[in-house]
């Protein structure tokens, strides 16, 4: 999962506690995907069984975050050899695509053209309007927030991030009109087919 | 706040009968001082008649179309041609820019046929080339210019005299992805100094950049998106 190796990629920088971490992630990622802290914890507990991160002891960084004082969450984690290697591993391979994320809207239009009694065209609908909202908000974030000139490299990242977004949302938005296009010719065809019943053959060709 | 532009219940027949296209069908549309409205459609969805009927190019079958409180249908020819070059401005998919004339020439020239004298029409394209980062061009010709550089000059010569109301057809659509960022930036900007913009874009991304967008489908708005503020997984980042 590409959160454990980013944890480990950041601890490249320096030994952290688990608060530093999670505000080194978001600052680079703004906080499109949340981490809480416990999944902070976890996941170093996690690297550290597996020798990839090992705890350098008390004190050493300037913790602010006086939300918790439990003694060992004062801990602060560094990466290991192995996982140095881990990162480099992580760098130097491609994010498979063989494996499609479940896309819940592609599932559900899929499903949706095939049911009688369904107005796909209000589904369509519906969703490029909160599609536009979204890259609206994206882009509103892009040319005033920290990412619109960018000073530092964290906040370069996190424009490179709302960039991603606003890709993925016009994607979304240009394959819904896509939908759209060909289910209203897929309509007007099956009308005129209806329509020359006799001859339907000759106008599923034409359709062609 | 009183819309700069409205269009009340507006719809645009073209041809008759058997022929007639139902180009726009009662549609109310406003956009207000401070504001970018996109309108998206596929072709033949009527944006186009949209943008031509709010800059008083056209006239509607039926409705009114309103310019900062004036009811065009209530002027006679001159008169929609004094609102054309005084409270609206164009701007063109492909810049629609005269060759013959230097960048202050052509963004004077709306001020100059509304009778101003020829040396503060200049001063005042120099200033509305400045604002569009371009001064420094003031004397070239268009063929000597960049598309993004002319797409400035054609949106200096919308903005020149301080129009209220842009409409845009397409204007990012002959220029590549960072140029046409940099047009939309300066829409954007003139839009929050207080002017009401209406773009009519196919790109989801450059809509994007309006306050509201509207949604066309065979001469009806379908839909708009609001204006609100970020969702609450981004308002961190956006109030800091």
């Amino acid at each position: 999962m590409s959160i454990r190796q980013a944890m480990l990629a950041i601890l490249e920088q320096g030994p952290m506690y688990g608060y530093q971490l999670r505000a080194e992630f978001e600052q680079r990622t703004g906080e499109t995907w949340p981490l809480n802290i416990g999944q902070v914890y976890t996941t170093l507990t996690r690297l550290e069984r597996d020798g990839l991160v090992e705890v350098v002891g008390h004190g050493g960084a300037d913790e602010t975050d006086q939300a918790d004082t439990s003694s060992d969450r004062q801990v602060s984690y560094r990466a290991t050899e192995a996982g140095r290697s881990e990162v480099s591993e992580w760098f130097a391979t491609p994010v498979p695509r063989s494996q499609p994320p479940r896309d819940e809207l592609a599932i559900k239009l899929a499903i949706a053209v095939t049911l009688p009694g369904v107005d796909v065209g209000t589904i369509i609908q519906r969703q490029r309007s909160a599609t536009m909202a979204s890259l609206q908000d994206y882009t509103r974030l892009k040319r005033t927030g920290r990412a619109a000139t960018p000073t530092e490299p964290a906040d370069l990242a996190w424009s490179l991030v709302l960039d991603a977004l606003v890709f993925d949302a016009e994607a979304e938005v240009r394959w819904l009109d896509h939908c759209e296009a060909r289910l209203r010719r897929a309509a007007a065809d099956a009308t005129e087919v209806r329509r020359q019943a006799p001859a339907a053959t000759t106008a599923e060709e034409a359709a062609r | 706040m009183n819309a700069v532009l409205h269009l009340a219940a507006v719809s645009r027949i073209h041809g008759e009968g058997a022929t007639e296209v139902h180009a726009l069908r009662s549609v109310t549309f406003r956009a207000h001082p401070g504001e970018l409205v996109a309108v998206m459609g596929p072709s033949g969805s009527g944006k186009s008649t949209l943008l031509t009927l709010a800059g008083g190019l056209d006239a509607p079958t039926s409705g009114s179309v309103w310019i900062e409180g004036t009811d065009l249908a209530s002027l006679d020819n001159a008169g929609r041609a004094r609102i054309r070059r005084t409270s609206v401005g164009y701007v063109f998919q492909d810049f629609n820019l005269i060759p013959a004339l230097t960048a202050a020439e052509n963004v004077a020239l709306p001020r100059e046929l509304d009778g101003e004298k020829a040396r503060i029409a200049r001063r005042l394209a120099l200033t509305a080339l400045e604002e569009v980062g371009i001064a420094d061009l003031a004397d070239r010709f268009p063929d000597e210019m960049s598309g993004g550089q002319q797409q400035r000059v054609a949106i200096a010569r919308a903005i020149v005299g301080e129009r209220r109301l842009i409409l845009a057809d397409e204007p990012t659509g002959a220029l590549d992805t960072d140029t046409g960022e940099e047009i939309l930036r300066l829409l954007r900007t003139r839009c929050d100094a207080g002017a009401a913009g209406v773009m009519v874009t196919h790109e989801a991304r450059h809509a994007a950049w309006a306050d509201r967008v509207v949604f066309l489908r065979d001469g009806v708005v379908v839909d708009e998106t609001g204006s609100d503020e970020p969702e609450a997984l981004l308002a961190d980042e956006a109030s800091r």
